[in-house]
């Protein structure tokens, strides 16, 4: 199988739906000319042509919006919004009008709208560019969050987002786009509400998503050196999620740990946290943990920066005091 | 319509543009229509059958009856949360859009909706919406699409004059010039936003000629008058439909009543509400007809006595009509995605 990075994987995909569904454009800020403010669409202009690539003004409400408005007339538009932090200029077209035209028409529109943006943090880009708010997105009825974390993930989950009738919003990890990943050349589909199991283990379940999986896979490894075989769970869907999966880990192991770059008041790990202890209560032999990034506006500086974001050192601490029995 | 005096054409225009005169009846009885089904709306409420915001179209009329009579059956309208007039207009089943109203299952989106989110898409009615210049980018979305797509159907957003303050009107307004969308926008200027006035919140009154700053061929219009609400979008829906983009119209209008059914009504002066009542859209079209000799009174007691009927029968249907089941509240939260189902991926 061929190794490629996420960037690629993702570009296969979109290449495939151009070439298939004439349904299909893009349309987002610097995605032709300039080629994707993460190179994800470089070359799709030449390509493709400005009918299907579309640069669009910096104006994230109307570009999604108009999105909204081509799905809602039976096309399948993706809208690049470029990151997760230009999305809250655009929440009111996806909160008042993607997630609910659906159902409050009685079920007479459809949205078949992929929305993509970057997100995460690490890379020192400062309080505004540093967001992880797919909590927020999972949040609303209606939407459906996929956040993939390897190049596998992220062309099989794309292209099961153009085959949704509702709303997918899809957000990659702006450190992960140079990853490398075994990838098959033709085209696959990845269910939603499917959690990957990156590692088999028995002792604790290392719950995670898009960056932050890496990071408990990571910890999974050092903690076998000190004789603790962690299950990694890759979530790779928010909404929907897979509860099935996350409670059957959790029955085997006994312990889960929930593992997210996001802010931890009112995370998205904390649903987590409340599905497991209504569904698998009796089977657990400890408090459930969370790892989450620090509740603070993201810094800049390096050192501050990596305070503030979940690390594999706190993950692996976190699994030892669990399974010592030691209560934080 | 058999008419008073059997003449015919006295609103056709010598060259042969306007409207017949069984156009310019089925206009009066249009907007009568709708004022009798808001009165009544207006009575529902004040009988606890209608609940949360009702927000009536009544002083209005001419503006969605005449615009939306120079429509195709198959343009796209949208319109905000003041859209009985529109969907009524656009040929929405009346009993249908009070039974939404009531929020009963038989309403046009089975008591989801209610009274902001009126749909019909087998009418190409796409929707009211509660969000102040929040509908203006859907509308561009659906210009776009069928410019990509290459037919020449084209969307007509109706807006209010709150809207022009809102950043979505602005970047819609970009949008939809710069890449020469079919999109005709109508501003319902009333003069009040809820109850702020106009020249109280926006450095420039005259409306159109923000959309003038965007390259926009923008006129006014008496939206008063609904000959000329008809005749106005006529010819600039025939422009937007030639596809050198889009045009923004300012209809100059006045709401009699107040902003909800809640509103007391204490930013305007009683005096400035009855000269606005002079110029009444409907008694304005009918002694044009009367002078015109299209009809006579007893016309007008006729078409009086069909839209009380059709008040009334919608009043009773939606009365009659059973509630939404409460099992069928999590219906329609997503859509079903046959494509995700055939490989058991749903």
């Amino acid at each position: 199988m061929p190794e490629i990075t996420y960037r690629e994987a993702l570009r296969q995909t979109l290449r495939y739906q151009l070439q298939n569904d004439d349904r299909v454009f893009l349309m987002g800020e610097d995605i032709g000319a300039y080629g994707g403010s993460y190179a994800v669409t470089k070359g799709f202009l030449e390509e493709f042509g400005e009918r299907r690539v579309k640069d669009t003004p910096i104006s994230e409400s109307v570009v999604t919006g108009a999105g909204i408005g081509a799905a809602m007339a039976g096309l399948r538009p993706m809208v690049e919004l470029m990151t997760i932090n230009f999305s809250l200029l655009a929440i009111d077209q996806i909160v008042n009008n993607a997630s609910k035209l659906h159902y409050m028409s009685n079920g007479q529109i459809t949205v078949p709208l992929v929305l993509r943006m970057a997100g995460g943090a690490g890379s020192q880009l400062g309080a505004q560019h540093s967001h992880s708010l797919e909590g927020w997105f999972a949040h609303v009825p209606g939407l459906k969050v996929v956040v993939p974390a390897t190049p596998y993930d992220a062309k099989g989950l794309l292209m099961t987002a153009f085959d949704d009738e509702s709303p997918v919003v899809f957000i990659e990890h702006t450190a992960l786009y140079a990853a490398k990943g075994e990838v098959p050349e033709e085209p696959y589909r990845l269910p939603f509400g499917r959690a990957e199991i990156m590692r088999q283990g028995k002792d604790v379940t290392l719950i995670g998503y898009s960056g932050s999986v890496h990071q408990a896979y990571r910890a999974a490894q050092q903690l076998a050196e000190e004789g603790i075989e962690a299950e990694v769970l890759n979530l790779r869907t928010l909404r929907p999620l897979d509860i099935e999966g996350i409670v059957a880990s959790v029955r085997k192991t006994n312990r889960a740990i929930v593992i997210e770059d996001d802010w931890k008041f009112g995370g998205f790990g904390g649903e987590v946290v409340s599905i497991i202890q209504e569904e698998a209560f009796d089977y657990l032999d400890a408090p459930i943990l969370r790892c989450s990034g620090s509740d603070v506006p993201m810094p800049y500086s390096h050192d501050l920066e990596q305070a503030a974001l979940p690390q594999e050192a706190d993950i692996v601490a976190l699994a030892i005091d669990l399974l010592e029995g030691v209560t934080r | 319509m058999t008419m008073a005096n059997g003449k015919s054409g006295t609103l056709t225009k010598r060259d042969g543009t306007g409207i017949s005169d069984d156009q310019a009846v089925a206009l009066l009885h249009r907007m009568m229509e709708i004022r009798r089904f808001e009165e009544k709306a207006a009575e529902m409420y004040a009988r606890g059958k209608i609940h949360g915001f009702l927000h009536l179209y009544i002083g209005q009329e001419a503006v969605a009856t005449g615009a939306i009579s120079a429509l195709r059956d198959n343009d796209y309208v949208v319109s905000h949360y003041r859209e009985h007039g529109h969907a009524l207009a656009r040929g929405l089943d009346p009993k249908r859009v009070m039974a939404e109203l009531f929020g009963k299952e038989t309403g046009v989106t089975g008591g989801r909706g209610g009274s902001m989110h009126l749909f019909d898409v087998s009418k190409s009615f796409l929707g009211g919406y509660a969000i102040v210049a929040g509908h203006m980018p859907l509308a561009c979305g659906l210009g776009l699409a069928e410019q990509y797509k290459g037919t020449d159907r084209i969307a007509v957003n109706f807006l209010g004059d709150g809207a022009v303050n809102e950043g979505e009107f602005h970047e819609s307004l970009n949008l939809a010039a710069v890449w020469k969308l079919p999109l005709l926008f109508i501003v319902e200027n009333n003069f009040y936003g809820m109850g702020t006035a106009v020249q109280r919140v926006s450095a420039l009154v005259e409306v159109y000629k923000r959309a003038e700053a965007y390259g926009i061929h923008a006129e006014q219009v008496d939206g008063m008058d609904v000959v000329a609400m008809h005749d106005t979008v006529a010819r600039l829906a025939q422009r937007v439909r030639s596809g050198d983009g889009p045009v923004f119209l300012e209809a100059i209008c006045y709401r009699f009543r107040g902003h909800s059914m809640s509103d007391p009504e204490f930013y305007r002066h009683k005096d400035e509400v009855e000269r606005w009542r002079a110029l009444d859209p409907i008694e304005q079209m009918k002694r044009r007809l009367f002078d015109a000799g299209v009809i006579a009174e007893a016309d007008v007691a006729r078409m009086q006595e069909e839209v009380d009927q059709i008040a009334q029968d919608a009043a009773e249907f939606a009365e009659q009509s059973p509630a939404p089941s409460r099992e069928s509240l999590m219906r329609d939260v997503y859509a079903r995605s046959p494509k995700l189902e055939e490989d058991g991926r749903a």
